[in-house]
């Protein structure tokens, strides 16, 4: 199925018999498999508006991100949430569409600063299990006006409706950038110091570990606004740092937001989301190759094929998810972190109302 | 404002609900007494006023589920309360309510400077928290004007925002996790200290649902670090068709300015009045604020007052000094006080594209003309916020109904051009059965639905948000 206008999206809901697969750019084969028919968002595709001077774009679901970010560009403006592209950590091909990313709530290192791609959503609009088109928020930038749907469905993966048309804030592209590399440091001494810089007022907007222990921190801004605050920086934290520059930042930060450090090794991939203080004892619990973002608040971790990291780890504070996996080990373990008895409840109740013949994506998040 | 009538069998019950509450709670909990229970009748939208049934101020979250238990059990609609500043009758309660408010739950739980956050209990004002961690260099940003007396319960009830949001954002950008008392009674834990919760975005859809999903007890909010410095600069334009323009160009130039506010003849004569900031006599005031180092701000004030340049501004005035950085803000602070002082007033808070700025301020204008009432408007800009602040005089009759039928028409041309009811001040009583002309019946029923699965009886602030006629059977059901 490939509908192309909302109406359309719409009918095909409705009418659906059975369970439906929903597909943006189909650049990641994750979550709980879905049996069932696929429907690609591919013809809903077009960015309807774009206000550079009020730093709002809206997009048709099935736009490839590709267009969003180089029309963008064009303006020197940028989605501020730094969206990962999953297919060198994966292995997939395809085109990630807007509706997949927001769907995922994908977000890359800069939402130590900015937030997530749901702090970014402005608007959408959406087709739930019924068929009914529902439209919540707008495109403007402070919106209160009743609940904030928006947020619900970033990050709910196709499982309480199929969206058609999203609508972000922007952020202008500075006009350059530069990165503190330290030598290897240890998880602890990592940790310590990407948050003492991320306690500065000098607005890093990166901070990660990398697998050897290197730790980057990067900043954004005029020249010699990223000048002064690359040196500021270096004289508050102290120690031996290397500076890379524009491109060389860039690229690294590439690398970083895509997980390269992981791509085309053998082992199942695992996103943690904890407090930065709890990762280094985490990544000791967790015994394997990792990687830290958001100033630890993020680990990836490279584990043995089909081992269960949640049971290694034991309890938490925080949650893990299983982004990369043989489709035996993903139909064994829980893709997502299971939730507390209220909370799921919560979300089983969600999902009767907004699906509740279970037709989208159906078993995906759970 | 119409509200529901109370429900006789509800009344009917109140001694046997409040001895019920009496036995769960200590005597300093339960407000009865009927000149006490007046505190309560009304929040800051004060054209509105009723009686609860009681007032309980619990001092725990246990006690919060605890009131909450018996509420459910009894049928009896709750009105959560934070400090009562609401603008938009949020906590205005119904004769058969009872109003529960957390302004007893005011303790800091946790400060963690190296995760950057602190875990507090709701009732603690706005500014109290960022008075907690300020010592140490780091602030709390969401800051409604409001923010010495407005609670956090009430600032996450309504996703409030304040002048700093454009860039960094409002309640729900920084908020982490939340404890939450569901109206069975039932205590969750939504989100943490870490950045994501895991499932669905809770977190996402509480924010701002004006206590109709359940009773927010603690929150978990991102600190940042204060930034170096500030410094505002201030111009004046012949139009505001041109202002509205250089807000665009500053915009599109890359630079991002904290805080973009602008003010209207009308606004701006009367805060001179006020406070004789120094103004200059002119049609639209821009005061445009950045941060960073002293060299930082050289370098993002020069760009800016060079594209202000552009468009012929009357005065310029880039603050050098602490002393002209107050006296710029100190026009602009006292704009609603300034407003207080020559009459009644009106505050809207509509949100528009800034594109359409020029447009709506015009429109403004003649509508103003043709309903015979003045309108000042101050906002800000750079996000769109509106705040028209429509003049009338309460003690002559009709003069409020008349600035209330005003008060839709802008909040529909709002609407019309792309933008929305409210920016920051939420629903409540006021806007509720304007919903209708944003949304479509399809898209009030998808919220409806949320509240199903939260507060299935529909107890929880039942009269809000929603046209009274949107949500009728379900409160009926009951
Ligand atoms: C478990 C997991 C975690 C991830 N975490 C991150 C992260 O932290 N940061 C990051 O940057 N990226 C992350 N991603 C990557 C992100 O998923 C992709 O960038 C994005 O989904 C690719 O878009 P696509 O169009 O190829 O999506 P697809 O692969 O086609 O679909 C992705 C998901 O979205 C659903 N979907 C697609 N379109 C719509 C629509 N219009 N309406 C409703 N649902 C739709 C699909 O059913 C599917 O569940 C993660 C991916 C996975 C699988
Ligand atoms: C002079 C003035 C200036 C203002 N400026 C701004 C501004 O700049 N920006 C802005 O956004 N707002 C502003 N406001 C509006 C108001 O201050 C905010 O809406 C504020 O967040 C309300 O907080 P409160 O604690 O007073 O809440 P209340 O008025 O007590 O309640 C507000 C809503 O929150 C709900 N609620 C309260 N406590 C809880 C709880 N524990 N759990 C669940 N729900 C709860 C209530 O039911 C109600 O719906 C201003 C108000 C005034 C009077």
């Amino acid at each position: 199925m490939r509908p192309i206008s909302e109406a359309e999206l719409s009918e095909m809901i409705r009418s659906a018999l059975g369970p439906l697969r929903i597909a943006g750019g189909g650049t990641r084969n994750l979550g709980k498999p879905v049996l069932g028919a696929a429907l690609s968002t591919a013809g809903l595709s077009g960015i309807t508006l774009y206000e550079p001077g009020a730093l709002t774009v809206v997009a048709r679901a099935g736009t490839p991100l590709s267009e969003v970010q180089t029309t963008l560009a064009a303006e020197g403006q940028r989605l501020p949430f730094e969206p990962m592209d999953m297919r060198p950590l994966l292995g997939s091909e395809g085109t990630p569409t807007v509706g997949g990313m927001v769907a995922a709530n994908a977000s890359g290192p800069r939402r130590v600063q900015v937030g997530a791609c749901r702090d970014s959503l402005i608007g959408l609009r959406f087709v739930d299990g019924t068929g009914a088109v529902v439209k919540n928020g707008g495109r403007v930038m402070k919106n209160v006006t009743g609940y904030d749907l928006v947020k619900l469905m970033a990050g709910s993966w196709g499982t309480l409706g199929v969206m058609s048309e999203c609508a972000f804030k922007l952020l202008p592209v500075p006009e350059t950038e530069a990165t503190l590399r330290s030598a290897p440091l240890s998880p602890a001494a990592a940790v310590d110091v990407m948050s003492r810089a991320l306690g500065t007022p000098y607005e890093v907007n990166g901070a990660a570990r990398d697998e050897s222990g290197c730790v980057c921190l990067r900043i954004e801004g005029f020249a010699k606004q990223v000048a002064y605050r690359r040196a500021a920086l270096e004289t508050a934290l102290g120690g031996e740092w290397d500076v890379l520059e524009g491109p060389q930042s860039a690229t690294l930060w590439q690398e970083i937001r895509d997980v390269q450090g992981f791509a085309g090794r053998t082992g199942d991939v695992w996103r943690l989301s904890v407090k930065p203080s709890d990762a280094p004892d985490i990544m000791a619990r967790a015994d394997c190759p990792a990687l830290m973002d958001w100033g630890g608040g993020l680990i990836w971790a490279l584990v043995e094929e089909g081992h269960d990291l949640r049971a290694r780890l034991g309890a938490f504070a925080g949650h893990a998810t299983l982004i990369r996996a043989s489709g035996a080990t993903r139909a064994a373990l829980p893709v997502f972190q299971p939730e507390p008895a209220p909370l799921a409840a919560i979300a089983a109740g969600l999902r009767a109302k907004f699906d509740p013949r279970g037709v989208l994506n159906p078993g995906l998040m759970g | 404002m119409e509200m529901p009538q109370p429900n006789p069998a509800v009344l009917r019950k109140r001694d046997r609900v409040l001895d019920r509450l009496a036995a769960v709670l200590a005597p300093e909990a339960l407000i009865s007494d009927e000149a006490e229970r007046r505190a309560y009748e009304c929040d800051a939208l004060t054209a509105y006023r009723c009686l609860p049934m009681a007032v309980t101020l619990p001092a725990s979250t246990a006690e919060v589920s605890a009131i909450l238990r018996i509420c459910h059990e009894e049928g009896v609609p709750v009105v959560p309360r934070g400090s009562g500043t609401s603008l938009a009758g949020g906590a205005l309660p119904t004769e058969d309510s009872v109003i529960l408010g957390v302004a007893r739950l005011r303790d800091v739980l946790e400060v963690n400077f190296p995760d950057r956050y602190i875990r507090v209990q709701t009732g603690m004002t706005n500014l109290s928290v960022t008075g907690a961690v300020e010592s140490d260099g780091f602030f709390y940003a969401p800051d409604p004007s409001s923010q010495l007396a407005c609670a956090i319960a009430g600032n996450i009830a309504m996703n409030s925002g304040g002048a700093h949001c454009l860039k960094y954002g409002v309640t729900t950008n920084n908020l982490l996790g939340v404890t939450m008392v569901m109206m069975d009674g039932t205590i969750t834990e939504i989100g943490g200290a870490h950045m994501d919760a895991a499932g669905y975005d809770l977190l996402g859809v509480i924010c701002g649902s004006e206590g109709q999903l359940g009773v927010v007890t603690e929150a978990t909010l991102r600190i940042l670090p204060k930034p170096e410095g500030a410094r505002p600069v201030l111009m004046g334009f012949d139009s505001n068709e041109v202002a509205g323009e250089c807000v665009s160009d500053i915009i599109k130039a890359g630079v991002l300015p904290v805080a973009i506010e602008f003010m209207d003849r009308p606004c701006i004569r009367a805060c001179e009045d006020f406070a004789k900031a120094g103004y200059p006599d002119c049609e639209a005031l821009l005061i445009v604020e950045v941060e960073g180092s002293p060299a930082e701000i050289d370098e993002q004030l020069a760009l800016i007052t060079a594209i202000a340049r552009r468009h012929n501004p009357v005065e310029l005035r880039e603050s050098q000094s602490e002393d002209e950085s107050r006296k710029i803000w100190l026009g602009r602070k006292s704009a609603f006080g300034a407003m207080g002082q020559i009459n009644d007033y009106m505050c809207l808070d509509g949100t528009i594209p800034v594109t359409a700025l020029p447009f709506v301020l015009r429109r403004i204008g003649e509508m103003s003309r043709e309903f015979g009432l003045d309108v000042a408007n101050v906002f800000h800009a750079g996000d769109g916020n509106m705040h028209p602040l429509i003049l009338f005089d309460a003690n002559k009759p009709g003069d409020l109904e008349l600035c209330e039928a005003f008060g839709a028409e802008i909040l529909k041309l709002c609407v019309e051009v792309g933008g929305c009811l409210t920016g920051e001040h939420g629903v409540g009583i006021e806007k509720r059965d304007l919903m209708a002309v944003q949304y479509t019946p399809e898209d009030l029923e998808a919220q409806m639905r949320v509240k199903d699965v939260f507060d299935p009886q529909w107890l929880l602030n039942p009269a809000k948000v929603f046209p009274l006629i949107s949500s009728a059977t379900r409160r009926a059901a009951a």
